[in-house]
């Protein structure tokens, strides 16, 4: 009786969505390899700056200058013969966070202006969605440009410019799952009971609709992460001499008519592995969030 | 379909209203005082005075704002604060550099990717997709101005193939008619220019076409896939028709809409401008001028510029939603 109970219980276990979701992203390989890319770079950005405290601002040894990778400097030294490789491993907490601080802004600000319209509809939904329609007419690179360029380059304003730029993808997902979701029984059950608007909408809808946000926030760091690169390398960005990839790469492209090209080199793949990684998860996770849409191996 | 072009403009109106408000709101969003912004703080009080006048910054907001589109309907963006010069007029000369490498982007990007995206769905699962796909994802997960640093360092340092920067050498002299300089060098028979500019050219587009190529690619493999699937295809392989017919003649066709869209959208993404690659390469169009114009806390470029490229992204979208109505007529009756 309790193998039959155990194995009632199994079944049921398999068949949870969540559990569910996690098996088809692990049973994808390039999902896989996105999670243990992103993985890597946050176990870094958590684990050097705690182990191997870095100033930047004492961090130059000019007798050193543009030297090429070796056994002591494997990735070489930079103009100011600063070690590449140190830059480049501290660089990751910069990334990340700017990466992170953006897509939370977009995420939260986008997620609450979507779900109100679509909840309460007429003219403030009217209202929110004209705004985002606006927003959307720009050029996405070119507005966090002229926001950053207007407000002063730091990387506060460039996660505050990346994430308003975000802000209409998130707001029109969250809105049109609030439309789908609010016709469902259990909804108009929250209602019948006497739950306030605000509690229908956070506590009932918006679990309910997630995955998309989810995977649209996951895709999105990836865009964040080259964005925030982006406006580091204009000089709008993180200011020298800050380890932040894209004004590493800004700094240094000058030497490549020397043949300097490590210091260009190294700061540019570890980019482009943190946004690969984040493409893949997040590719990986819709996949795995929608069951129409699982295909298997899909890139390997 | 009249009536959808009609109502698809009408429809813009308010996106286009919208739109001044933001690049008007720009200057005010200058922390602080935006005269003293653009001027330094050494500035004399007169000098702060009569630029606050000049920009109209002495006025109220709306009066401001209605100025602003009152000169814009007269085609009057403003003057460039460093060389007084009016930013339309500045704008005239950058924009066909900026026409001519996102075209050429595009042809690359339309000539590798649609092929690539075609021959994968072909084969699906084979070492060819695989490698497309992997590529494609690699394409759009790096940062193009790394990808044209890494190119310039390649094929000009060290392989000394193809110039680095600018678009023409300084020796040779063209008379301008376009500034479409492949066109202006064909007009004047002038095949050592017509090389010379074709060779400049190279380098920055093949970085500004990686990414339309890789979601060309990636949009054409996965519509035709999806075609592939389809009943009208079963029936076409069982009477008997070859593969390539099946695939060029029937799947390719109807899977093209979604990929004339994306094509569309990209054209608009490359045409407002690549102020990274222009950077880079020294390009003299829009993306670098804005650049120059950000270095210079030149703000009336920027806000000019800033409208202008949003006046083209707007107006090539609306023609990529014309264009698919027309290709697909449920559109038009929706």
């Amino acid at each position: 009786m309790e193998e039959a109970l155990s194995e009632i219980k199994g079944t049921e276990a398999r068949y949870s969505f969540f559990r569910q979701a996690v098996q088809r992203l692990w049973d994808t390989r390039s999902a896989r390899i996105g999670l243990f890319i992103v993985a890597f770079f946050v176990i870094l950005a958590i684990v050097v700056p705690l182990v191997f405290p870095y100033d930047p601002k004492v961090d130059s040894n000019l007798s050193m200058k543009l030297k090429p990778p070796s056994w002591e400097h494997p990735f070489g030294t930079d103009h100011l013969g600063r070690d590449v490789l140190v830059r480049v491993v501290h660089g990751a907490p910069i990334s990340l966070r700017v990466g992170l601080a953006a897509v939370a802004f977009g995420l939260l600000v986008g997620t609450f202006l979507g779900m109100i319209a679509g909840f309460f509809r007429g003219a403030l939904d009217s209202l929110i969605m004209r705004l985002m329609d606006i927003m959307l007419a720009f050029p996405a690179t070119l507005l966090a440009i002229a926001i950053v360029a207007m407000r002063g380059p730091g990387l506060n304003n460039t996660m505050f410019a990346i994430g308003i730029v975000s802000v209409p993808g998130y707001a029109r997902i969250a809105r049109a799952a609030v439309l789908a979701l609010q016709e469902r029984e259990y909804v108009s059950a929250a209602r019948a009971i006497g739950a306030k608007p605000m509690r229908v909408l956070f506590r009932h809808i918006l679990p309910n609709g997630i995955s998309p946000l989810v995977v649209q926030a996951t895709l999105n760091l990836a865009t964040a992460v080259l964005e925030a690169a982006a406006l580091g390398f204009l000089g709008l960005g993180a200011q020298p001499p800050q380890p932040e990839w894209g004004a590493m790469l800004s700094d240094s492209y000058k030497f490549l008519t020397i043949g300097a090209w490590w210091p260009v080199l190294f700061p540019g793949l570890a980019i482009m592995l943190t946004v690969l990684g984040f493409n893949l998860l997040g590719d990986g996770l819709r996949d795995a969030l929608d069951p129409r849409m699982i295909v298997k191996s899909r890139y390997f | 379909m009249l009536s959808y072009i009609i109502r698809r403009i009408l429809s813009l109106i308010p996106v286009l209203i919208g739109v001044s408000i933001i690049v008007f709101l720009f200057i005010h969003m200058i922390p602080g005082d935006p005269v003293l912004a653009i001027l330094g703080e050494r500035a004399t009080v007169e000098n702060v005075e009569r630029a606050r006048h000049e920009l109209g910054l002495d006025r109220p907001l709306w009066e401001q704002y209605f100025l602003y589109v009152n000169k814009i309907f007269h085609g009057d963006l403003g003057r460039s604060i460093r060389s007084n010069t009016p930013v339309s007029q500045e704008m005239a000369t950058k924009f066909p550099a900026t026409v001519e490498l996102s075209l050429f982007a595009m042809l690359i990007a339309l000539i590798i990717g649609i092929p690539a995206g075609i021959i994968s769905a072909a084969k699906r699962n084979s070492i060819f997709d695989t490698t497309v796909m992997i590529g494609a994802l690699i394409g759009v997960s790096m940062p193009i101005f790394w990808l044209g640093l890494m190119l310039a360092f390649l094929f000009s340092i060290f392989l000394k193939w193809l110039p680095f920067s600018g678009r023409l050498d300084p020796t040779i002299i063209l008379p301008v008619k376009t500034n479409l300089l492949l066109l202006d060098s064909l007009i004047a028979g002038n095949w050592v220019a017509f090389k010379n500019s074709l060779a400049h050219l190279i380098l920055p587009s093949l970085a500004l076409s990686t990414i339309p190529m890789a979601i060309i690619a990636r949009m054409t493999r996965s519509c035709l896939l999806e075609e592939l699937g389809q009943d009208y295809i079963r029936t076409a392989r069982a009477k008997g028709l070859k593969e390539n017919k099946v695939l060029l003649r029937h799947a390719l066709k109807n899977a093209f809409l979604p990929v004339v869209t994306t094509i569309g959208l990209q054209a608009g993404t490359l045409l407002s401008g690549a102020i990274l690659t222009e950077t880079i390469f020294s390009w003299p169009g829009i993306g670098r001028w804005i650049y120059m114009a950000i270095q210079s806390r030149d703000y009336p470029i920027v806000q000019g510029a800033a409208l202008l490229i949003t006046l083209i992204y707007v107006f090539v979208n609306l023609l990529v939603d014309i264009s698919y109505a027309f290709l697909d007529p449920r559109i038009r009756y929706q």
